[in-house]
């Protein structure tokens, strides 16, 4: 519980750091859940740390440029040939710092893995180029891909200005739609090659493997549409199959669910081959 | 031994006397000659590897699509690495072992002067292969310099071309480092014990062991993916009980000993260096053999921090992350004896030093990067970001170019026998140095913000800082420019250079010849003492 | 820590003269590089350029060997040309070690990990729970596909470790003791001993090449395993693939080393090229050990 204390403390200090809490371009984002939060903690954290061996280290580095210049007549000392005491101090320092940072991360580390109790389960499958999000037991299934617009703007020679876009390579057509204050467990795999799903805002990134499945979760403490991208290469639009979030309060969740089950009893086309089956029968380039 | 037949008669005469005409590079045996191709062919790998990145920054200077289709930006990313990797940073790495070890352990020649011909020559077929398949009906490989299958399965005629290049290349590094490693094991001067070996030599001898450790596993890894595509076997595919992730494994088992390949002989570089012009011995000799060769036993098991988010289980999550920030501590050492070497020193500030401050400083800002990343959850934020591009970067540009930089303009007045010309050498430098930082600091802002690598094109709130990289990108490559100037500069002639070239007090063997150093270096075994 | 070397090696160093072997051997390893990728990719000529890059290759180790060896006769090496010689095989070989390593690397892993996975053990439960509903795992095993010769389904049988592997066992390891008593042999100056053994130990390693293309054989006509047998087709042929492979470069190497025996080379002080592939024959012989044990065996 101190250690909630003292990661909340940090993220409040580290916030009100006006430079780098410039929410945007210059750092990563704090993120709306527990776990992006204590990223953020951890990276600040190490941040700093750097920061202050830097300092120390290039401090000397510079006083002995500014210092011992053979044209401000300085005489070399030649007898400092080693030290077994120094050379004991800068190697237990940087172990002792190492194993401190080292024991937070680990502890990030196993909450981050800790998939069980989720209230939620949605498959998603990568495909070049687009994701298919299937929400387990609620028989929904959509495919999401880059919106209209931003696809229109992103040819080469478009003409368009695609400042003039809204959410350029950001937004798709279905963004996948989650309740706040949920823990939802996602299941990824690949149809064809490996995809990457990453949700900076949710401090989520886990690759999406052909023939298995891996798990992640988050658990989002505010509404919101969120963003983020296919970040492992799977050829040439990698760069064009984005990730939206549409995070809705619970009560709208449940009335969304009901209006895409109610949508798909109408039109329950052929259900699509499962992953296995199809890296069986594509196995062969 | 009385029995052996002593007949050491040498089959050349030892005169200066060079071989004429083509017959001299192409049927070499000579270790300056071979050194110099092997030179020479870097720095035009760095060109074309440049203007490859050159063309990537073009694209990504603002956003939308304006120059090429995706596919072509992707073989423009993957043939960048793979040029600048094998072509520009190890090649050169060989080069300075071939033109300096002989001369550092008092040998006459490198150990085994035919083979070393044939490593160097297998390279422009190498890459007349490699580049090759961006001309084919394809397209050049376009699946990353890591070539993951399945996605570099994918790839059409360029497919064999690229692992075959890659089997090339390893035979070339292969027979190279065998190379070193019988030299220095078997060729120094008498006295010349281990432990005073110079430092280039230490770090390339451990240099020579991962090579011949590691690119066999490459070669192993991508023959896989060979038969894979042609021959039917599973070794990444699922359906068939293989796995793609096992291919990342691989890959990565040789791939992060092969990115300390690419930093050892820069830190033996830098070794050399900071002592002369600091005019100082270096601080704690056997502390960084010893460091060396902890870097290069820990480059051994940290491979899967390329990988954390492949979904490894937990338990090896965190060995590797361990591992990983383990190896700041052995590369804590060598900083810190750099930075000791310098106290109480008498510094001066010739372009060699420049460029080995300039490396000081910035590749432990790669370093510091790297031990970001190494921590497991925070690197689920950076793992393929620019955050990871704007790190390797550092350790590469900034740590091992300005390294082989710096080495070139240590030893360049012992090899051509002329003092160059220091005034544009000091521009080469202040104008590569503030363009670097422009070209890659930003990218750090990049990659935390959210700009996956690998796209062609982004979000529009990334442009300001992908403007700024891209102007970086060219100042810093047209200024490469001055670096060619100066070395033709020098070929071609300028005021003598003496023996020592530099004022300072030099411990090496290879001050002990004049300069130009003769083109058989020694003749009989020089005395050490 | 002072290795100094015997002063005799260091009256006068000795540097070979130029050589057109390397170049030529460059180009040899393009042109068989361009004929592979023709091959691959659209056959027609590139078969005959492959072809031209082998004869090219046997030319080139002909040729340079052929000078070395010369040379060597004419005695123009000295001590430490001799040293440099075997540290070059000798981390040659460990450079081969590494190359073997990766595929067994790839089997355990196979193994260990990625079959595990794929039939929900471990780490991974829902991988077999949501994509591959019935999959056993277990080895042998051609993946949750059944990826075989006859597609989907298919089984295949593996070769017994104790038919005729166990021969192979039998025929390698008595291979390396007659090539050890030839050694000692060749050190004492038994001439005619010397070349009987050296006779028997690559015949050994040519009949091992020959009983094993007889079980490859067997294996794609009879048992249903081929390459393209799932994972385990492909970790059996590549490892003992590359594996025999590698035995008949060393049959040839020895059988080469014998001529040169019959025509009266080597002294008893001074026999690199025969310790050579002395010890190329049992870095062979180790790696399948290694294969017996973990391919076969277990
Ligand atoms: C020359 C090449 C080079 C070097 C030297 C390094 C050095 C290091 N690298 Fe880097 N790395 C690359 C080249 C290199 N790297 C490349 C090419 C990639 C990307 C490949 C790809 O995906 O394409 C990569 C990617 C990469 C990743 C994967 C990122 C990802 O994809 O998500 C990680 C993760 O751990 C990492 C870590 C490190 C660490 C911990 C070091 C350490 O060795 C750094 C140690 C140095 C210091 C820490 C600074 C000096 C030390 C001190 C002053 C002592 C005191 C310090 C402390 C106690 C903090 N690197
Ligand atoms: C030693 C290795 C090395 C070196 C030196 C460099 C040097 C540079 N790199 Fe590279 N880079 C990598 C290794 C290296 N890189 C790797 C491993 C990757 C990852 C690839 C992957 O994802 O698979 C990468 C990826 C990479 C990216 C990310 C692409 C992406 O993810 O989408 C970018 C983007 O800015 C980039 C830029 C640059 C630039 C601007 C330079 C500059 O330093 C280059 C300097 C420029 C010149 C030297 C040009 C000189 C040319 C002229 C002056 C024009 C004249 C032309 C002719 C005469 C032909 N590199
Ligand atoms: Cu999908 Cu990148
Ligand atoms: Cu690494």
């Amino acid at each position: 519980m101190f250690k909630r204390k003292f990661i909340s403390a940090l993220v409040a200090l580290v916030a009100t750091t006006p430079v780098l809490a410039y929410e945007s371009s210059y750092n990563m984002p704090v993120g709306v859940t527990p776990i992006s939060r204590e990223v953020y903690a951890l990276h600040m954290t190490m941040f700093w740390v750097c920061c202050a061996i830097a300092a120390v280290v290039f401090g000397v580095m510079i006083y002995s440029i500014i210092k011992f210049r053979k044209s401000a007549g300085a005489i070399p000392d030649k007898t400092l040939l080693h030290s077994t005491k120094m050379e004991a101090v800068w190697t237990t320092i940087p172990v002792i710092i190492l194993i401190a940072l080292a024991i937070p991360a680990a502890r990030t580390l196993v909450t981050i893995e800790d998939t069980r109790n989720a209230e939620l389960t949605v498959k998603i499958t990568g495909y070049q180029w687009k994701w298919q999000y299937e929400y387990l037991g609620k028989d929904i299934a959509f495919y999401s891909t880059l919106s209209t617009d931003s696809n229109e703007a992103r040819q080469l020679h478009s003409g368009i200005d695609v400042n003039t876009v809204k959410d350029y390579l950001l937004s798709v057509d279905h963004p996948l739609v989650v309740p706040v204050d949920t823990k939802v467990r996602i299941l990824l795999t690949g149809n064809d090659v490996i995809h990457s799903w990453w949700m900076p805002d949710f401090g989520v990134k886990k690759d999406a493997i052909p023939g298995f499945i891996n798990e992640a979760w988050f658990k989002v403490l505010k509404v919101g549409h969120y963003t983020g991208q296919c970040t492992e290469l799977c050829g040439r639009d990698h760069g064009f199959m984005p990730i939206a979030v549409d995070v809705f309060s619970k009560e709208d969740f449940e009335r969304w669910i009901a209006a895409q089950q109610a949508a798909t009893k109408v039109a329950h086309a052929a259900p699509e081959p499962s992953p296995g089956e199809a890296i069986a029968m594509t196995s062969r380039p | 031994m009385k029995t052996v037949s002593t007949n050491n008669v040498s089959a050349d005469r030892h005169d200066d006397h060079k071989p004429s005409g083509i017959g001299r590079w192409l049927f070499a045996t000579n270790h300056k000659d071979i050194g110099t191709m092997y030179l020479v062919f870097s720095c035009i790998m760095f060109f074309i590897g440049g203007a490859m990145a050159l063309a990537i920054r073009a694209e990504l200077f603002r956003p939308g699509m304006q120059f090429f289709d995706p596919g072509f930006y992707n073989q423009m990313v993957t043939n960048h690495a793979l040029v600048m990797i094998f072509g520009a940073v190890m090649p050169a790495f060989v080069g300075l072992a071939n033109w300096m070890i002989p001369l550092q352990i008092g040998a006459p020649d490198m150990a085994l002067p035919r083979m070393n011909n044939y490593s160097f020559w297998i390279l422009p077929f190498a890459f007349t292969l490699l580049l090759g398949s961006l001309f084919t009906p394809s397209g050049g490989p376009a699946g990353g310099w890591t070539m993951y299958p399945p996605l570099s399965l994918q790839s059409g005629n360029s497919f064999p071309m690229m692992i075959f290049a890659v089997h090339l290349m390893g035979a070339s590094s292969i027979m190279g480092a065998i190379n070193v490693i019988v030299t220095i094991l078997n060729m120094r001067a008498p006295g010349m014990s281990l432990l005073k070996l110079p430092l280039f030599c230490w770090t390339w001898l451990i240099t020579a062991y991962l090579l011949i450790a590691v690119m066999p596993v490459l070669a192993g890894a991508v023959t896989m993916l060979l038969t894979d595509h042609y021959f039917g076997t599973s070794f990444f595919n699922p359906a068939g009980g293989g796995d793609p992730v096992m291919f990342q494994h691989i890959f990565w088992f040789f791939g992060h000993p092969e990115v300390y390949i690419l930093i050892l002989p820069a830190f033996g570089i830098v070794s050399e260096i900071i002592p002369t012009f600091s005019r100082k011995p270096m601080f704690g000799y056997d502390a960084m053999v010893y460091a060396t060769a902890s870097i290069a036993f820990l480059s051994f098991i940290v491979w899967a921090h390329h990988m954390f988010t492949v979904g490894m289980p937990l338990a090896g999550q965190m060995f590797f992350m361990m591992s990983t920030m383990l190896i700041a501590v052995p590369t804590g050492v060598k900083v810190f004896n750099w930075t000791t070497t310098m106290w109480k020193g008498s510094l001066s500030f010739e372009p060699p030093m420049l460029f080995a401050l300039a490396f000081l400083f910035l590749f432990t800002i790669g370093g510091f990067s790297g031990l970001m990343l190494a921590i497991v959850p925070a690197d689920y934020q950076y793992q393929d970001t620019y955050f990871v591009v704007a790190h390797f970067h550092y350790v590469l540009v900034p740590g091992a170019i300005f390294a082989i930089m710096a080495a070139v303009y240590y030893w360049l007045p012992k090899w051509t026998g002329t003092m160059y010309d220091m005034t544009l050498a000091k521009w080469h430098f202040w104008v590569s140095t503030v363009s670097v930082n422009v070209l890659f600091f930003p990218q750090h802002f990049l990659g935390l913000a959210g700009m996956p690598r690998r796209i062609p094109d982004y979000n529009v709130q990334f442009t300001d800082w992908n403007m700024v990289s891209s102007v970086g990108g060219f100042v810093f490559g047209f200024s490469q420019l001055v670096f060619v100037w100066v070395i033709i500069k020098a070929v071609r002639g300028g005021p003598p250079a003496s023996a020592k070239v530099w004022d300072a007090d030099m411990p090496g063997l290879e001050w002990s010849v004049p300069s130009p150093a003769p083109y058989h270096s020694f003749d009989t075994p020089p005395d050490v003492h | 820590m002072d290795h100094a070397q015997p002063a005799v090696a260091h009256d006068k160093y000795y540097v070979p003269h130029g050589s057109p072997w390397p170049f030529f051997g460059s180009v040899t390893l393009f042109i068989l590089m361009v004929g592979a990728v023709m091959t691959l990719e659209s056959g027609g000529i590139g078969q005959y350029v492959l072809g031209l890059g082998f004869l090219l290759l046997f030319g080139l180790f002909f040729g340079w060997f052929g000078t070395v060896i010369k040379e060597n006769q004419a005695g123009i090496f000295n001590m430490q040309v001799d040293r440099s010689f075997r540290m070059g095989m000798s981390w040659f070989i460990f450079s081969e070690v590494m190359f073997f390593a990766a595929f067994f690397g790839a089997l355990f892993y196979a193994r260990q990990l990625a079959l595990p996975w794929l039939s929900g053990e471990g780490a991974k439960h829902l991988t077999s729970v949501i994509l591959w509903h019935d999959f056993e795992g277990g080895w042998p095993s051609n993946g949750p596909a059944h990826l075989g010769p006859s597609g989907s389904g298919s089984t295949f049988e593996t070769i017994p470790a104790l038919g005729v592997p166990l021969i192979n066992t039998a025929l390698l390891l008595t291979s390396g003791v007659t090539l050890t008593v030839a050694h000692h042999a060749l050190r004492a100056g038994h001439r005619s001993v010397l070349k009987v053994f050296l006779a028997l130990t690559f015949l050994l390693g040519f009949l091992f090449v020959f009983l094993q293309a007889r079980e490859y054989h067997e294996a794609y006509t009879e048992l249903g395993l081929t390459l393209s047998t799932g994972i385990y087709g492909s970790t059996f042929f590549m490892l003992t693939g590359f594996h025999g492979f590698h035995v008949t470069i060393g049959a040839l190497m020895l059988l080469i080393i014998w001529l040169r025996t019959m025509n009266g080379h080597f002294t008893p002080q001074r026999h690199f090229a025969f310790e050579g592939v002395a010890w190329y024959w049992h870095f062979v012989d180790v790696v399948w050990l290694g294969l017996y044990i973990f391919v076969y065996w277990l």
